[in-house]
């Protein structure tokens, strides 16, 4: 169901010269990198740094107040409705009347039909089976556990078939099964999707991860933070279980060029 | 019970089969939109549209009994009391979320007494009681027009746009990252209700328009399963509620539209006791089967 390319050279998300401010509140400020097609990206950050802003920017939430964001460059077939976004969701209303299914199935909302035709409600049930939700269809959204309503969450945005995944910390008050299921699934994606997650620990990520997106460092005198790039290593010492599955350590010591992904280049 | 029967097909005697028709036709509104109001969490919304119009009721009636503007009736100055007070909250709601509720309470309280300072003012006795709680025995077959159509326009709307406003109410934010105009929902439903409320309120009163466009659809909220189950649900609560407080208030000589509203309260107040009790006892049965199966295990 997914994108059939490999990982290679065509960019999914170009961030160039990006700041923003929340009216007079920079920020973010000269906000520089790339991501290609199949990556599988850490944003990492400590809390209001910013990470929730640059998704919001990726989603068209927001704009930039100057510099230039490109979703999808020189992949043509490619549009918005191709990003699939799980957000945090913590201000879920839980007396909310609504079957699992019906949730899955807002992943193949379009902004003004009222139909979902035959290939949507196959590309919904493909998400639930990924995401092994399927005995919840019919389930009340309101009677499930906290990480069932998150791979409801991640089914949700896997049924627009994206070509560019974001999650929004969605370890957040996880059990371990459900870790172990969502790391799973994103495995299984890995190469095919590019994927965005986003976490608050400074220290580790996923061992799926490729390249770590830091927020937090202050480039002037000002509030707002850039982010530099790092890359990961293989950790020993961190419970296998952190992420549902294997975990990397973040190298910070060590600072990547923003095209170093293209030309290897290194800072030290 | 047997005098109820015969008036209401009494051809000579219209005024209470117009009541039960605009019982009928304002429990579509009340379903479908106080369904929506309330998933939306803006019943506090339009109870502050609803009360404002107090105020353009006053307006109207004291301009046209002064002679300033003799042409204007209470249903004009409603509408657009109507029209300001939701474009304010909208306005302020989708622009300055931190000062919402603050506003929202100063037209509720500034509208009704603008009302009340108009009504006294005004020439001769005026009763602000029968706009708050309305005669839903003093509908005109042009009042039953109107309403069908706003019914029907309702409907249209709700079944062209389900999945967008469930989305919209459900997860704004992820709503507007699939494309949705959140803000064009919101301001629709906001108009809608507004203009609802207005229509409503003369047959109604007030007070039943907000207990009506809440109370229903939550005692619903608490057994349908999706959106439109409670719509439906709600449309069916809202139905059997005005019918039997018309058909109660009638033989013992009580205001119809308070009836309805004890009513409607009164079974609100039991699903909610039943949910409450239920939901209790479920969660000590679900403990002591886990209880009972951990023991096993040891």
């Amino acid at each position: 169901m997914f994108a059939d390319m490999k990982t290679n050279r065509q960019v999914t998300v170009r961030f160039e010269e990006v700041s923003f401010s929340y009216g007079t509140q920079p920020v973010l400020t000269n906000v520089n990198f790339h991501i290609h097609h199949g990556e599988f990206i850490a944003l990492v950050g400590p809390n209001g740094s910013g990470k929730t802003t640059i998704l919001k920017l990726l989603l068209n939430l927001e704009k930039p107040h100057s510099g230039k964001i490109t979703i999808f460059e020189g992949i043509s077939s490619a549009s918005r409705d191709k990003i699939g976004y799980v957000p945090q969701h913590s201000d879920y209303d839980s007396a909310f009347p609504i079957t699992v299914l019906e949730v899955v199935r807002m992943g193949r909302l379009k902004s003004l039909s009222r139909k979902f035709s035959t290939d949507d409600e196959k590309q919904v049930h493909t998400a639930m089976e990924l995401c092994e939700i399927s005995d919840l269809a019919h389930r009340s959204y309101s009677a499930l556990s906290g990480g069932q309503r998150r791979r409801v969450m991640v089914a949700r945005a896997l049924a627009s078939s994206p070509l560019l995944l974001i999650l929004d910390e969605p370890y957040a008050n996880m059990d371990s099964e459900s870790e172990t299921r969502l790391y799973n699934t994103l495995e299984s994606l890995k190469g095919n999707t590019t994927v965005i997650i986003v976490t608050h620990d400074p220290a580790f990520v996923s061992s799926l991860t490729d390249r770590v997106l830091c927020v937090g460092e202050h480039t002037g005198p000002g509030p707002a933070r850039t982010v530099v790039l790092h890359r990961t290593e293989p950790s020993a010492d961190t419970p296998y279980t952190l992420y549902g599955g294997k975990a990397a350590r973040i190298r910070h010591s060590e600072k990547l060029n923003a095209t170093s992904c293209c030309d290897g280049e290194v800072k030290k | 019970m047997s005098g109820f029967i015969e008036t209401l097909l009494d051809p000579s005697i219209p005024f209470l089969r117009n009541a039960i028709i605009a019982g009928l036709l304002s429990s579509v509104l009340f379903g479908l939109l106080g369904a929506i109001v309330t998933v939306q969490r803006i019943s506090g919304l339009a109870g502050a549209i609803s009360h404002a119009v107090l105020g353009g009721i006053g307006m109207a009636l004291f301009l046209s009994s002064t002679g300033i503007v003799s042409w204007i009736t209470p249903v004009t100055g409603a509408m657009i009391f109507a029209i300001i007070a939701a474009a304010i909250i909208g306005v302020i709601s989708l622009r300055s979320k931190q000062r919402e509720d603050t506003v929202i309470n100063a037209i509720w309280a500034v509208g009704m007494s603008m009302g009340i300072l108009f009504m006294a003012k005004t020439p001769g006795y005026t009763d602000p009681m029968s706009y708050l709680f309305g005669n839903i025995l003093l509908i005109t077959d042009r009042d039953l027009m109107l309403l069908a159509i706003l019914d029907a326009v309702a409907i249209f709307c709700a079944w062209r746009f389900y999945p967008q406003i469930e989305a919209a109410a459900f997860d704004r934010e992820f709503a507007r990252s699939r494309g949705v105009n959140t803000d064009a929902v919101f301001i629709v439903i906001l108009a809608v209700t507004a203009v609802a409320v207005v229509l409503l309120q003369t047959f109604v009163g007030i007070v039943m328009v907000i207990a009506m466009l809440t109370l229903p659809a939550g005692t619903a909220g608490y057994m349908a399963r999706n959106l439109a189950s409670m719509m439906w649900i709600g449309f069916a609560f809202s139905t059997f509620f005005t019918i039997s407080g018309i058909c109660t208030s009638w033989p013992l000589d009580l205001p119809a539209g308070a009836t309805v509203v004890v009513f409607a309260g009164a079974v609100f107040l039991i699903a909610a006791t039943v949910k409450a009790v239920a939901g209790k006892f479920l969660r000590l049965r679900n403990a002591s089967v886990h209880n009972n199966s951990h023991r096993k295990k040891l």
